[in-house]
């Protein structure tokens, strides 16, 4: 069978088990379709907690932004994982115990305030959308390489399929369906990771072998890879060209924004106890952590055959995964100097009488994963494989996302604001209608991107770390924080941190370099310093108006506390 | 809202505590050695591997850190719920 035909099988069987878990586990009662009766064990909810966390960014884009980036890639390994340590410690076992259905219904409550919950409902759908088109985005670019539509098919397929399960089946449907999306995407991940590093180094396992030494010349890896960096004119790998600042403000504002993403804060309410909410963030992130960790070594390998592969090639003679990627125009060759040979270098390459070499070749980043298994000539199968574990990783996290947006809306909006009578029949109606609204424009977004896909997910990671995190944190740690601290500070944040983001990237792009930055912080990292925002201006505020009523003081105290967590298994009203 | 159990004071402080040195820790292998301290420390190497130890500590032992914080915190409130007999059945 070739490649197309593996993809076909595989997408085809995959797409049969999540379907099939989704309709053995459809959902009855609201409170099902919010969080999956209560009841999901702790390593089951980590395993969908890593599904739902792991996006197409995880899955495909983040091993070749790191081959591109080298040290610099550091900051998702670290940003993207060091979060879960903040939610286990700061978030999960407290929100558990407040035990409310989501993360409007906590700010709501522990801030005594319509304001201030409609201030978190625009948060949590406005930031759902931003990420959820990137995943659509994603869906579409798998399928229109590995099945040959055109991307709106391949949107448009994605959006039948997670309407069909994220709106028929609920939350209890979505967590089964993505411990199984997990299993399949860790599979797919590993699979090709483990043939490369056996293939370069000899060490079936990829996180030694990164470290290890290559089986052609005995040299490390990495030291080879530097070497071949130098030659060509790129920046070392293993050292970075970002700013130490920079680095440290993106790192923290993707680890707050993590640890304040609705859509994971939402999973910590389907286990049945607070001490089942602690474990289950470290088994979310232990399942995270071996894909985090191998992305590193296959992003080395990914650049290490790249170079081998095409620097200073004949053009005449590459190989065919290299003219399937160009028809998509995804790779583009241009020969600058005639010689009909692939000149794939650096900014800072020259020849051997010191001229200045240009560089011929542009490789979109958001392949390499993709691509990887080609370039080191592996089966077909395992290419087919890749595919299905992409579609998983984006399916997952588009499904959890739109029910976000349909829980802010039918719950926090409606029941919690508009129409607080409204039946329970009623409100999962009014989820359902939310959901399929979301997905339709979800696919729209996905079809017309308002930009590059990176930068839209940098900007719900920067409203995120710069508007819930503060509230949840004070409104756990501080007894004293108060109703118009709260909303004056994650207002200020929201304000600050979106207005830096816009501007640099919409309004004035020109301006976009480190020297225009605000202390050379990028819009990238600029979530951490609207955090920081936040936290003053609720201080501040909050200092100089009355202090919070008397129940809000017991609510906090109760939520410190384990003991007497809502039962696990509420029947419904 | 149920009224809140009364704790023996200490609880909370104590859970304080574990948090300002497991976060300390969680800092310092992150933003101490993976960031701040990386390019001294990529002159050392982890022994028998190719790993510049900055390096490695940005993209490899910083998450294995992270998840060995996770699972002590697990560990250490657990003992502490107990010992304040606030635990859940």
């Amino acid at each position: 069978m070739n490649v197309q035909a593996w993809t076909f099988t595989l997408v085809a069987i995959s797409f049969a088990l999540y379907i099939g878990v989704a309709v053995w586990s459809r959902a009855n009662t609201t409170r099902d379709f919010y969080v999956a009766g209560k009841g999901v064990h702790p390593l089951s909810n980590g395993m969908a907690t890593a599904a739902d966390w792991m996006s197409a960014a995880s899955f495909i884009s983040m091993a070749g932004l790191i081959a591109f980036l080298g040290y610099d890639g550091s900051v998702y390994l670290m940003g993207w994982t060091g979060g879960y340590v903040l939610l286990a410690l700061l978030l999960a076992p407290y929100l558990r115990k407040f035990g409310r259905y989501t993360v409007p219904d906590f700010v709501g409550a522990r801030y005594y305030s319509h304001t201030a919950r409609v201030v978190a409902v625009v948060c949590a759908i406005f930031i759902s959308f931003t990420y959820v088109a990137g995943q659509m985005r994603g869906v579409g670019i798998v399928f229109s390489r590995f099945l040959e539509v055109p991307i709106e098919w391949g949107v448009a397929i994605g959006m039948a399929i997670v309407f069909f399960y994220a709106v028929l089946g609920g939350m209890k449907g979505i967590t089964y369906t993505q411990v199984a999306q997990y299993c399949v995407l860790i599979f797919a991940y590993m699979v090709p990771a483990i043939f490369l590093s056996i293939l370069i180094t000899g060490n079936p396992v990829p996180q030694l072998g990164l470290g290890g030494a290559d089986l052609v010349s005995g040299e490390y890896l990495l030291d080879r890879l530097d070497g071949l960096h130098e030659q060509l004119g790129f920046a070392a790998y293993t050292d970075g060209s970002k700013s130490t600042l920079d680095i440290f403000a993106i790192t923290a504002a993707l680890m707050v924004g993590t640890a304040g993403l609705p859509h994971v804060i939402i999973r910590f309410y389907t286990v049945p106890r607070v001490r089942d909410a602690r474990i289950s963030a470290g088994w979310a992130l232990l399942f995270i952590a071996i894909l985090y960790t191998t992305a590193p070594a296959v992003a080395v390998f990914a650049r290490t055959n790249l170079l081998n592969t095409v620097s200073e090639q004949p053009y005449e003679a590459v190989p065919e995964w290299f003219t399937t990627w160009e028809n998509t125009d995804l790779i583009a060759y241009e020969d600058h100097n005639g010689d009909g040979l692939i000149q794939f270098v650096g900014p800072d390459a020259i020849d051997d009488s010191g001229q200045p070499v240009q560089n011929e070749l542009t490789i979109d980043r958001d392949i390499m994963v993709l691509a990887n298994p080609e370039i080191a000539g592996l089966p077909a199968w395992v290419v087919g494989l890749v595919a299905a574990g992409g579609l998983a990783a984006a399916l997952s996290t588009a499904a959890g996302l739109l029910l976000v947006v349909s829980s802010a809306i039918s719950h926090d909006l409606l029941k919690g604001v508009f129409r607080p009578g409204i039946s329970e029949r009623g409100e999962l109606v009014w989820a359902r209608i939310s959901a399929a609204f979301a997905v339709v424009l979800a696919g729209y977004l996905g079809i017309n991107p308002p930009g590059f896909v990176a930068q839209v997910v940098a900007f719900a990671f920067g409203l995120a770390a710069a508007s819930f995190f503060p509230a949840i944190i004070l409104g756990i740690f501080s007894r004293r924080m108060n109703r118009e601290g709260a909303i004056a500070g994650m207002i200020s944040g929201i304000v600050f941190t979106a207005a830096y983001i816009i501007y640099f990237n919409y309004v004035n792009p020109a301006a976009n370099t480190a020297d225009n930055w605000f202390l050379g912080i990028s819009p990238e990292g600029i979530g951490f310093v609207g955090m920081l925002i936040n936290f003053v201006v609720a201080g501040i505020v909050s200092r100089s108006s009355a202090a919070p009523p008397e129940e809000v003081g017991r609510l906090v105290e109760s939520i410190r506390v384990p003991k007497g967590s809502g039962p696990a298994h509420e029947v419904s009203a | 809202m149920t009224s809140p159990p009364s704790v023996r004071p200490g609880y909370w402080t104590a859970n304080l505590r574990y948090l300002a040195i497991l976060l300390s820790i969680w800092f310092l292998v992150s933003f101490g050695c993976g960031i701040l301290f990386a390019d001294a420390l990529n002159g050392f190497r982890i022994p028998g591997t190719g790993f510049k130890a900055g390096f490695w500590f940005a993209q490899q032992g910083a998450i294995y850190a992270f998840l060995v914080l996770i699972f002590v915190y697990v560990r250490l409130m657990n003992r502490l719920d107990r010992e304040y007999g606030v635990e859940e059945e």
